[in-house]
């Protein structure tokens, strides 16, 4: 797929741009503060409903506008589809599809499929935890929109419960202390937190052979890299997937810690404290490889990503945001030849030096809030 | 900004659910152009409310008298309790007449981040009413939501050990709508609770 044409009203420093973009390589080129990851930023957007840079739409709305509105036409198959959205922060966002307008934005997730490469990818491999959930999650919502509903739910549950299991500490403390409620949160986690569970690991499995390939290509076959799953279930994570028997094993490790949990007031089992485990050989990649090594990971997991959902069918748009400026100059060549013969590349750069020859195609300059083909 | 009594209004009004600052202008200066005697009307309204309505002594029902309607009609059914939020909840079953048991009020659901648990809700009200044994069924219509279904779960275990019969409403398509407009997850839902077809 690829994106035909996008145009922005008050999102961030446009009050309005459009853009014609054509398949293949484009470059938008402009020095810093022009407003071009900002263009980048809201084609992601309507793939993913969300920001990579912040969690909440107000910094995405123009100052002094009161929404933002962005639209994207999506060649797929030879169908074009015009998806149309409109943030209110701290309203709920509106969607079109094709000038219809469709009861939740919820519904545009699947029509746009992204893939970004940032210089922020670096904490992918270096950062907490969190970051490796946020990356499995997203790409789980990009393969199944449904489950973006499965992560928000599990978020809610564990919100409740938490706040539950606060309480229960704040009122134990001073000789009370109601559990019997914790017993249903603890069912709904079990539920919710299986299906994502289940679907990490699923993804994982097929993630990995693709992860490999794509870490020899751009490391040039420099030792070999491994995706693991640690779950919060330790010594009880069973062999299956199957999502009953996860709920089984989630509900028995509730039960096992809850005096530890009430005593804390926070929930320790469940997949937000799951961990995807990245090595290098035998050793683990955070902590012991290079910054050159943790380059090619965060690279190998962003391209292998982008395999895997070209072989779910719907070729991802790929975006490298800043990215070439990051890689030393033999990375930075490798990464352009695999990534020069997909669908639709986006790449943006201060300086057109970053930008590497073949990936040179169509050419945009962004400067004083206005955008110029010059190739 | 507006003077005095007019700004005091817009604000009044925009504190009520669902009127933003918009609206609440808009209702202020209906009212500031209307017959004098429909705004006496809406004041009676709004007084009374607050004076004559009283909770339901058996179910929890908005009702003037100690008793709500349903709770003093003979003929309903006394061996069924139909288990609801709020009391908006009952008029919307009333609507189907399909429902001749009682209802039970509990006044919202279970949710930690708001700090409402069990005691919050009119919980022991409902197994004082259950005690006696008359109650054959009890009905769990609390709303298809995250909140709705922690409190219908919660309340079935804790009536477990009586015995009743406990039923969830279930979940599923709309009627007269069409399959391909449902989405994902009542879809699921309705799959899950498909029922053999009767010939």
């Amino acid at each position: 797929m690829h994106v035909s044409a996008l145009s922005l009203t008050d999102f961030r420093s446009w009050a309005q741009l459009d853009v014609e973009l054509t398949p293949g390589p484009t470059a938008l080129v402009g020095s810093n503060g022009q407003g071009k990851t900002n263009i980048v930023e809201a084609l992601l957007y309507v793939a993913t409903l969300g920001s990579h840079r912040v969690s909440v739409d107000a910094p995405l709305v123009r100052q002094g506008a009161e929404r933002a509105i962005v639209r994207a036409r999506v060649e797929r198959d030879e169908r074009t589809t015009l998806v149309e959205l409109e943030l209110n922060p701290g309203k709920a966002n509106r969607a079109r599809i094709n000038r219809g307008a469709v009861p939740r934005a919820r519904e545009v997730l699947g029509l746009l499929r992204t893939v970004l490469f940032a210089p922020e990818d670096l904490t992918l491999v270096r950062g907490d935890p969190s970051a490796r959930r946020t990356f499995l999650d997203d790409l789980l919502v990009a393969r199944v929109p449904r489950l973006a509903g499965v992560r928000s739910d599990y978020e809610r549950v564990l919100k409740q419960r938490n706040a539950l299991l606060k309480t229960a500490f704040l009122a134990k403390r001073s000789g009370g202390g109601d559990m019997r409620t914790l017993d249903v949160w603890d069912a709904h986690l079990a539920k919710t937190g299986s299906e994502l569970l289940a679907a990490r690991l699923g993804l994982v499995d097929d993630l990995q052979p693709l992860v490999e390939v794509a870490y020899r290509e751009v490391s040039k076959g420099q030792g070999d890299v491994a995706l693991g799953y640690r779950s919060s279930l330790g010594e009880g994570m069973p062999q299956s997937q199957d999502r009953e028997v996860l709920a089984a094993a989630l509900l028995s490790e509730l039960a096992r810690v809850r005096q530890n949990e009430v005593e804390r007031g926070v929930s320790l089992v469940g997949p937000h404290r799951d961990e995807l485990v990245l090595t290098l050989g035998s050793m683990p990649v955070k902590g012991y490889a290079s910054h050159g090594e943790s380059w090619s990971v965060a690279l190998a997991l962003r391209l292998g990503s982008y395999e895997l959902l070209k072989s779910d069918g719907g070729e991802p748009v790929l975006v490298l945001d800043d990215v070439f400026a990051e890689l030393d100059t033999g990375r930075r060549e490798r990464l352009a030849s695999l990534v020069q013969g997909a669908e639709q590349v986006l790449v943006t750069a201060a300086v057109p030096g970053d930008v590497p020859e073949q990936l040179m195609g169509g050419r945009y300059d962004v400067h004083d809030g206005a955008v110029v083909r010059v190739r | 900004m507006y003077e005095g009594a007019v700004q005091d209004l817009i604000d009044e009004l925009g504190r009520l659910p669902g009127v933003g600052p918009k609206s609440a202008q808009r209702i202020a200066f209906h009212l500031l152009a209307a017959d004098p005697a429909d705004v006496k009307r809406l004041v009676t309204a709004l007084t009374e409310v607050k004076d004559k309505v009283r909770f339901c002594r058996i179910c929890g029902n908005v009702t003037e008298q100690d008793e709500c309607r349903v709770c003093r009609d003979p003929r309903r059914d006394l061996t069924a309790i139909c288990v609801v939020e709020e009391s908006k909840d009952v008029v919307a079953i009333e609507k189907t007449r399909e429902f001749r048991g009682r209802y039970h009020v509990l006044g919202g659901a279970i949710s930690p981040i708001e700090g409402i648990g069990p005691d919050d809700l009119r919980v022991r009200e409902l197994m004082t009413r259950l005690a006696d044994g008359t109650v054959e069924e009890l009905i769990l219509a609390t709303d298809p939501n995250l909140e709705g279904e922690a409190t219908a779960a919660y309340l079935a275990r804790l009536v477990k050990p009586m015995g009743l019969r406990v039923t969830r409403l279930a979940s599923g398509l709309p009627v007269g709508g069409d399959l391909e407009y449902a989405d994902e997850v009542t879809l699921g839902r309705a799959f899950e609770g498909r029922r053999q077809v009767d010939v």
